[in-house]
């Protein structure tokens, strides 16, 4: 299976369940740890209870798999999911990233990342390309994730049949029988009503042609990055205590009918900073008078191909 | 009124059940009881409240296990089968029409959506077709076509139980389980109703288990005519026998009740 090379892989297989990582106690903490911690804040009991639902998430691609949740000292909507699986598996040597809605910079982020410089004293970064682990809420990065990445959803609700049938019993044998006809009623009532299918978030996925599974409350835009993606991809769920993964290059498929396929929706504007035509935009209010533009949800990736124009021109 | 197919002896069974017992703690729900249905047959099964009706369909569907029987489908153990199989035969080669159109219809979804829903469980993935399916069989239950994007809730009793057998027939299963499905309507509704079940079986060949309590209706509808009375099956045979000479006390109490009434 895919995820045997990843989980093989010196990088990963050190961060999710190798002495190095449990072993990082010993290890000298990076500058600027705080004492008084274990090394990422959680004990080495609770990793490991939280590696194990990792690997058997892993084999089981899309399939959720309940973890003890701890308490962390973060509210529930602040992500505790994400947050545990990446002090589950973060290492002294790894660069995290952090992003909400797509930018390094607002405040869930830049809390988090403080969490884990002060508890883990790893190191950070706002680059794509120079983190070895990003969590995030709500995007995917527009730059293609590499092998050697892993991604950590913050998911406030992993059950995708949520809205569709409440009962936990009844859902967990919906999937034991891969039984999914009720979610595409959902999206036959959209097409009926609407004449496409209204969902412009969490849109649901197939995950290796066999679990349904809840992306996140990342944009549709999204869903094709999740397709075959080298990077490992691992999902949190804090208050439902669940825990799910996509192994590298897995097939993930987001439903629709023949007749009316998926589209990734985005905004049908070019981005105002870096004039890009294909990523995500988010619109934004310039002034009181209604005065907007579009630009890069992905802070990084627009900064970057402003500095590449910039850098072209000056040539 | 004569049974509308000649006498189905001889043909191998679609269902089969021997010896079902079951209790519920002192209870004697079923007894001994053992029935059978060939292909394009209509069987009525007939008693009084309590008499075990809704049980013996529970049971010969899989949905409730007996203390003691065997139910046999094409000549596959009913109850030793998985649920994920029974289940499959559940949304395809059979289909269950509920009494209380609430237990058989998804009241938040679409009268269009609630007739593809079988469909798209089974793999349909064209939603264009899923609607046109949808739309004939409203045309076949007599449901206008402009109503297919409404809610059930806006239906009336009537309509809300034509939908849900739609909903089952769409599929095309085999064998329709059909528990009071005229129960609670107005009676010139469970007439036009029972006309519909009745020319929906004859041209689909479909083989129809229906519970009832009203004797007009299973001499409207049965080839065969089961009599229930506390757990027991008191008298069967075809419907023109045991309506017009009934055997046991208690099937001719059942038939005087309905020509005094
Ligand atoms: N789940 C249950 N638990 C306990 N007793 C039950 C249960 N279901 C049915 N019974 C009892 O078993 C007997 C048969 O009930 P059943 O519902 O099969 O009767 P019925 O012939 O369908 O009656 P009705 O015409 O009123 O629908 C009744 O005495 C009933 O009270
Ligand atoms: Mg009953
Ligand atoms: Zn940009």
């Amino acid at each position: 299976m895919n995820s045997a090379t990843t989980m093989d892989s010196p990088r990963a297989s050190g961060t999710i369940d190798s002495p190095r990582a449990s072993g990082a106690i010993d290890s000298p903490r990076a500058s600027g740890a705080i004492d008084g911690y274990n090394f990422a804040y959680l004990d080495e009991a609770t990793k490991r209870m939280i590696r194990r639902a990792l690997l058997k998430a892993v084999a089981i691609p899309g399939h959720q798999i309940p973890f003890g949740a701890r308490e962390m000292p973060l509210p529930y909507g602040w992500g505790t999911g994400g947050i545990q699986v990446t002090a589950s598996i973060l290492g002294p040597t790894d660069t995290l990233k952090v992003i909400d809605q797509g930018a390094d910079d607002t405040t869930n982020a830049i809390s988090i990342r403080r969490f884990f410089t002060r508890v883990a004293g790893v190191a950070t970064t706002e680059h794509t390309a120079d983190a070895t682990v990003v969590q995030t809420r709500h995007r995917i990065p527009e730059r293609t994730l590499r092998e050697d990445q892993i991604i950590v959803y913050q998911v406030p609700q992993p059950e995708p049949l949520f809205r569709l049938e409440p009962r936990r019993t009844e859902t967990k044998r919906l999937h034991a029988l891969a039984d999914y006809g009720l979610m595409h009623v959902r999206l036959y009532e959209d097409i009926a009503r609407l004449g496409h299918i209204a969902k412009a978030y969490d849109y649901p996925v197939m995950v290796n042609g066999r679990y349904l599974m809840s992306p996140s409350p990342i944009p549709a835009f999204d869903n094709p990055k999740m397709h075959r993606m080298p990077a490992l991809q691992l999902f949190g769920a804090g208050r439902e205590k669940r825990i799910y993964a996509i192994p590298p290059y897995t097939d993930v498929r987001s439903l629709d009918f023949e007749d009316h396929p998926f589209r990734p929706i985005r905004a049908p504007h070019v981005c105002a900073l870096c004039g890009s035509g294909d990523t995500y935009l988010d619109e934004v209010i310039t002034d009181d008078a209604g005065g907007r533009l579009f630009v890069c949800s992905d802070t990084d990736f627009c900064a970057e191909r402003q500095a590449d124009t910039a850098k072209e021109a000056a040539e | 009124m004569t049974p509308h197919r000649p006498e189905a002896g001889g043909l191998t069974p679609l269902l089969e059940a021997q010896g079902l017992n079951l209790r519920f703690g002192a209870i004697p729900a079923l007894i001994d009881v053992a029935i059978d249905i060939t292909a394009g047959e209509v069987v009525a099964i007939v008693g009084e409240s309590g008499s075990g009706k809704t049980t013996l369909l529970r049971v010969l569907s899989g949905m409730m296990a007996p203390d003691a029987g065997t139910v046999q489908w094409l000549g596959q153990d009913v109850l030793a089968m998985g649920e994920a199989a029974r289940r499959r035969l559940m949304r395809t080669e059979w289909g269950f029409v509920h009494q209380n159109p609430r237990d058989g219809l998804r009241l938040a979804v679409s009268a269009g959506g609630n007739v593809g829903e079988r469909l798209m469980a089974v793999g349909a993935r064209h939603y264009g077709s899923i609607r046109e399916q949808a739309l004939s069989w409203l045309a076949k239950v007599e449901i206008d076509a402009s109503r297919i994007d409404d809610l059930p809730r806006t239906f009336s009793g009537g309509m809300q139980q034509r939908l849900q057998i739609a909903r089952t027939l769409v599929t095309h299963p085999k064998l329709v389980f059909m528990d009071e499905p005229t129960g609670g309507l107005d009676v010139s509704v469970q007439a036009r109703l029972l006309d519909l079940i009745r020319s929906l079986s004859r041209e689909l060949g479909l083989s129809v288990l229906i519970v009832t309590h009203d004797i007009a209706a299973a001499r409207l509808l049965a080839d065969r005519i089961l009599v229930m009375r506390r757990g027991r099956v008191v008298e069967q045979g075809l419907t023109d026998r045991v309506l017009d000479d009934p055997q046991h006390p208690y099937t001719q109490l059942l038939v005087s009740s309905v020509l005094a009434a």
